[in-house]
């Protein structure tokens, strides 16, 4: 127990980023969007998580807290936003979003 | 253990990439899920079982069936899922993909230049995070709860129903 190298857990932490930017570069639903956010942030959670595991302080664990908070409001806006989207454009289509008009 | 968090970590990159090729939105939040519920069994193994708990409480729990909800409320049904296909055309991913595995492999370079080194394990108690949240981090926590009421306050604002501006 204890003989993971933290470097592991860091690139795991970097390959879900990437795949998390993939998705929001790729996709075009909102919903889909937001979800890649959430796996953005998620890894950068991680990367906390490893970072604390390397040096044994509580601080990266602290840290994650605050992401899980500002993850929390993040989401609820966005799923806000997304609903008032859905009900002007009848679409979840993000290119549809240049007709908005203020 | 060293099993556990290399399977684990296959299941979370895995689970992961299912959730960026679904066409269905319903589907792809499952695999999150799981991608979620991977990734806590990487905390517990990494000394932090505290936050293995959090993930899967508020992570897996609350912030997914908030996604789900919208779901239900918006129910984008079998059309939006058609939009999605045409879109999930090889050509859409080869610039991203591309650009992605170029960071992807420069990150892992940065990574493995220094070489491996085993970090010893130390658990983390939520005792230490509390200690540590409540006396250096206070300003945070204050931060966070200011953070959250304008998010209570804002959701509250855009998702009237009748707001006609």
């Amino acid at each position: 127990m204890g003989t993971i190298p933290a470097e592991h857990a860091l690139m795991l932490a970097a390959l879900l980023f990437v795949l998390g930017a993939v998705g929001v570069l790729v996709r075009r639903d909102i919903i889909f969007i937001l979800m890649s956010i959430e796996i953005m942030l998620n890894a950068a959670g991680l990367a906390f998580i490893a970072s604390g595991y390397k040096w044994g302080q509580a601080d990266g664990q602290v840290m994650f807290m605050f992401i899980l908070t500002m993850a929390g409001a993040e989401v609820a806006v966005g799923l806000a936003l997304a609903l008032q989207f859905y009900r002007k454009q009848k679409t979840l289509d993000a290119d549809s979003a240049n007709k908005m008009r203020g | 253990m060293n099993e556990l968090f290399y399977i684990s970590s296959a299941v979370a990159a895995a689970s992961t990439i299912m959730v960026i090729t679904r066409a269905n939105s319903v589907h792809a939040l499952l695999y999150l899920i799981v991608s979620l519920l991977s990734v806590a069994v990487i905390f517990y193994i990494l000394g932090a079982p505290f936050i293995a708990a959090l993930e899967v409480i508020i992570y897996a729990g609350a912030i997914m069936v908030l996604f789900v909800f919208v779901i239900m409320m918006l129910n984008p049904g079998p059309q939006s899922e058609k939009q999605e296909r045409l879109l999930l055309t090889p050509r859409m991913w080869a610039g991203p993909a591309v650009l992605s595995l170029i960071l992807i492999s420069e990150l892992i370079y940065a990574l493995t230049s220094a070489g491996p080194q085993a970090a010893t394990l130390r658990v983390v108690s939520p005792k230490d995070i509390g200690v540590s949240l409540f006396g250096p981090y206070a300003i945070g926590v204050e931060l966070a709860s200011i953070l959250l009421l304008a998010g209570l306050i804002g959701v509250y604002h855009i998702a009237q129903k009748g707001r006609q501006d």
